[in-house]
């Protein structure tokens, strides 16, 4: 099982993201991160999925995906050529004890204090998904109030963009 | 011109070529309605006895006449009521476009009396829908659900209209009939990779499904069986797409497939696979199936390739037009020992075959097929009888069987017949059951209202005939709720909607019958007593293999 990424060009339509996520559901398809946001032309809105499943799920998922009337161009970005990030937010209790580990943990991963309270610590961190995940990690060890991630957004490195991709 | 959205949704539908549409009215659909009484001379509305007949004629006069079907209905429960309808065009890739009345748009998402939310309830069931927010885009949302549904691989398609979209006022002028995408054949590549993968096996064997008939491919299939020397086989929903007496046809495949065509299917070492999908159906136990062959599979719809099974060389491309690039590929050879063999099959198919007399359903069937003309349509519903008909009826011309394949839908004989009949002018045949026919018989009235020339010929066993044979075979003959014991007289019931009908025990009385009811201007219904023990045989068990396939039942 591993992991990959599809960023699909969508109809920037009332009701789209409702038509590809319920194909995941009905094809049984799991998503393990999805982003959906407007792009430089009102006319579509770009989706991008993070699945797991095998070479042959993952196939599938992109034929099914072509059989959507509203999908323009789909593209799966391979983790070599392509930039992903995703935003953290984690908040904290605030306690003497734990306070110098914490920030010193979110300086050494580039991690901003965005609010900071007697009680509540909040930091907001940017970076792939297994950066936000090996500090989630170490943040465990302490008092996790909540969180809150928004899932990958994905771009090709170079002036290759999804709207070169035509439809097969 | 200036109109009203309802009368730019009739004068669309009459702009796409539509001749009959089939529908049911209500309170969120009655200005479409007003606008089909005023264009009622160019586009005929027939109306069923429920809105479920209406979407299974629309589905029936699309895979008559492989024009896209159209069905209309009101808000809610007339939406709700097309449900099945529109899930069994989109299991057997039925072009069709149903429309539906919505409530105002002011009220949408209020709950509002006879409100549903139809297009999220037909989001898994449909290629695509639309809500028609503003009656600007009525035209061309009607417009582009013809060219979804009848391109590529056809499918259902609806369109919700809310009543205020109807009443709007808009400009509308004419447009000529959309035209489906333009196909095209598989990758250049792949078709040379595909031809030397056939030049090189030694036993092929082809199978066809309904996407051969979609193609319209019938005669680069037998032009490939020629030059390749092959057997040919099809799915279920293969059947008719090529004549039933032609030499290399061995039948069809699956389940309750003819035994040689089967076996054949089982030693061949290539597979060509055109327009089928290889549903659990076909393969049963999929570790099993077909271990021998290479398998090479054209379809349109590149999501079928290496979906169920792994095949070696996947064409995504109209069938048709790949199978012109890749015929001159082929090299013609002979193959008498493949040939031969399969020929072998078919003796012992012969051999282990029904050959009692009297009323079997074989015999039955037989029956039938020496009142058909080459252009009747046979409509069934889903059962034991629709096996046999599968099995035994005799099919010159293609599009000629109107079956529920995918969903099996129960109920879908009696509405697809009135529509294969109407799309075809032609005498029409129902075969059904008693159980099938219980579910929606109310359309009698419906081609009694017509006066349709449709023969109904109920296999009236008593029983739920196939679910009995799988408590015989698996459940220890418990035979738990599939006896029906019903006191339905169906001759009767036939005179009470106005239709004429006899009974049959005996093939002498069903060849009178027959004869009667061929003769008949309109509906006519046979009550054909059939023995509630009889079998469909051959049968591969669910998830079995060829190793499995049962075609005696000892006693």
């Amino acid at each position: 099982m591993s992991r990959f990424t599809v960023a699909i060009l969508v109809n920037n339509q009332f009701g789209v993201l409702n038509r590809v996520t319920s194909m995941f559901r009905r094809r049984q398809f799991n998503i393990t991160s999805l982003t959906v946001s407007e792009t430089e032309s009102t006319q579509y809105s770009r989706i991008t999925i993070q699945s797991e499943g095998e070479e042959d799920t993952k196939q599938q998922l992109i034929n099914q995906l072509y059989k959507l009337p509203d999908a323009c161009s789909i593209i799966e970005l391979n983790s070599e050529n392509t930039v992903s990030r995703e935003l953290l937010l984690i908040k904290l209790g605030n306690n003497p004890e734990t306070r110098g580990e914490i920030t010193a943990a979110s300086d050494a991963y580039e991690g901003k204090i965005v609010d900071y309270t007697k009680a509540a610590v909040m930091i907001q961190m940017v970076g792939d998904s297994r950066k936000i995940d090996n500090f989630i990690n170490i943040m465990r060890d302490y008092e996790i109030l909540e969180i809150c991630r928004t899932g990958i957004v994905s771009l090709e490195r170079g002036d290759e963009t999804i709207r070169n991709v035509t439809l097969f | 011109m200036r109109l009203s959205g309802s009368d730019i949704l009739v004068r669309t539908l009459i702009e796409q070529g539509c001749d009959v549409v089939f529908g049911y009215p209500g309170g969120q659909i009655i200005n479409v309605y007003d606008s089909l009484y005023k264009y009622r001379d160019e586009l005929h509305h027939v109306l069923t006895a429920h809105e479920q007949g209406a979407a299974h004629a629309a589905d029936g006069y699309a895979r008559a006449t492989g024009k896209v079907g159209v069905v209309i209905a009101t808000s809610g429960p007339g939406a709700t009521n097309l449900v099945t309808g529109i899930a069994t065009a989109y299991l057997d890739s039925i072009p069709m476009v149903a429309i539906t009345g919505n409530v105002p748009t002011t009220h949408i998402g209020t709950d509002s009396f006879q409100e549903i939310d139809i297009t999220g309830v037909t989001l898994p069931i449909t290629k695509h829908n639309f809500f028609v927010g503003s009656v600007d885009k009525l035209a061309d949302t009607l417009r582009e659900a013809f060219k979804l549904a009848s391109s590529g691989r056809p499918g259902p398609v609806l369109v919700d209209v809310p009543k205020d979209v109807q009443i709007a006022m808009w400009d509308y002028e004419p447009q000529a009939k959309v035209e489906p995408d333009e196909k095209s054949a598989a990758k250049e590549i792949r078709i040379q990779q595909a031809a030397e993968c056939i030049n090189s096996c030694e036993r092929p064997f082809i199978y066809f499904g309904g996407g051969l008939i979609a193609s319209d491919a019938q005669e680069e299939l037998c032009q490939l069986a020629d030059k390749i020397d092959a057997p040919i086989g099809c799915s279920f929903m293969g059947v008719s797409g090529v004549a039933t007496n032609h030499p290399r046809f061995l039948g069809m495949q699956g389940m309750h497939g003819h035994y040689a065509c089967s076996i054949s299917m089982h030693n061949a070492d290539c597979i060509i696979a055109l327009g089928a999908r290889f549903n659990d159906r076909v393969t049963g136990n999929r570790a099993k199936f077909a271990t021998k062959a290479k398998i090479v599979h054209i379809d349109i719809d590149g999501a079928e390739l290496s979906k169920t099974v792994n095949v070696a060389h996947g064409l995504r491309g109209d069938v048709k037009l790949t199978l012109q690039k890749l015929l001159p590929l082929i090299n013609k050879v002979e193959r008498p020992e493949w040939m031969g063999m399969v020929e072998g099959f078919k003796t012992e198919e012969h051999q282990n075959g029904d050959n009692r007399q009297g009323m079997t359903p074989k015999n039955v069937i037989e029956t039938l097929n020496k009142h058909l003309a080459p252009n009747t349509p046979i409509a069934t519903d889903v059962g034991q009888h629709q096996m046999w008909t599968a099995q035994y009826a005799k099919f010159e011309n293609t599009r000629r069987f109107i079956s529920s394949g995918g969903l099996g839908t129960m109920g879908f004989g009696l509405g697809a017949a009135i529509g294969a009949q109407m799309g075809t002018k032609e005498k029409t045949v129902l075969v059904t059951g008693d159980g099938s026919f219980g579910m929606c018989l109310n359309e009698m009235a419906t081609a009694v209202h017509e006066n349709l020339p449709i023969v109904v010929l109920v296999m009236n066993n008593g029983v739920l005939g196939m679910v009995r044979q799988w408590q015989t075979l698996f459940f220890n003959k418990h035979y738990s709720n599939t006896v029906l014991d019903r006191k339905t007289d169906f001759v009767k019931l036939a005179e009470a909607f106005g239709a004429k009908g006899s009974r049959a025990f005996t093939l002498e009385e069903l060849d009178q019958s027959l004869t009667e009811a061929f003769s008949c201007d309109g509906p006519y219904l046979i009550d054909c007593a059939v023995d509630k023990d009889e079998f469909v045989l051959p049968m591969l068990p669910p998830g079995g293999s060829m190793d499995d396939i049962i075609t005696k039942i000892g006693d």
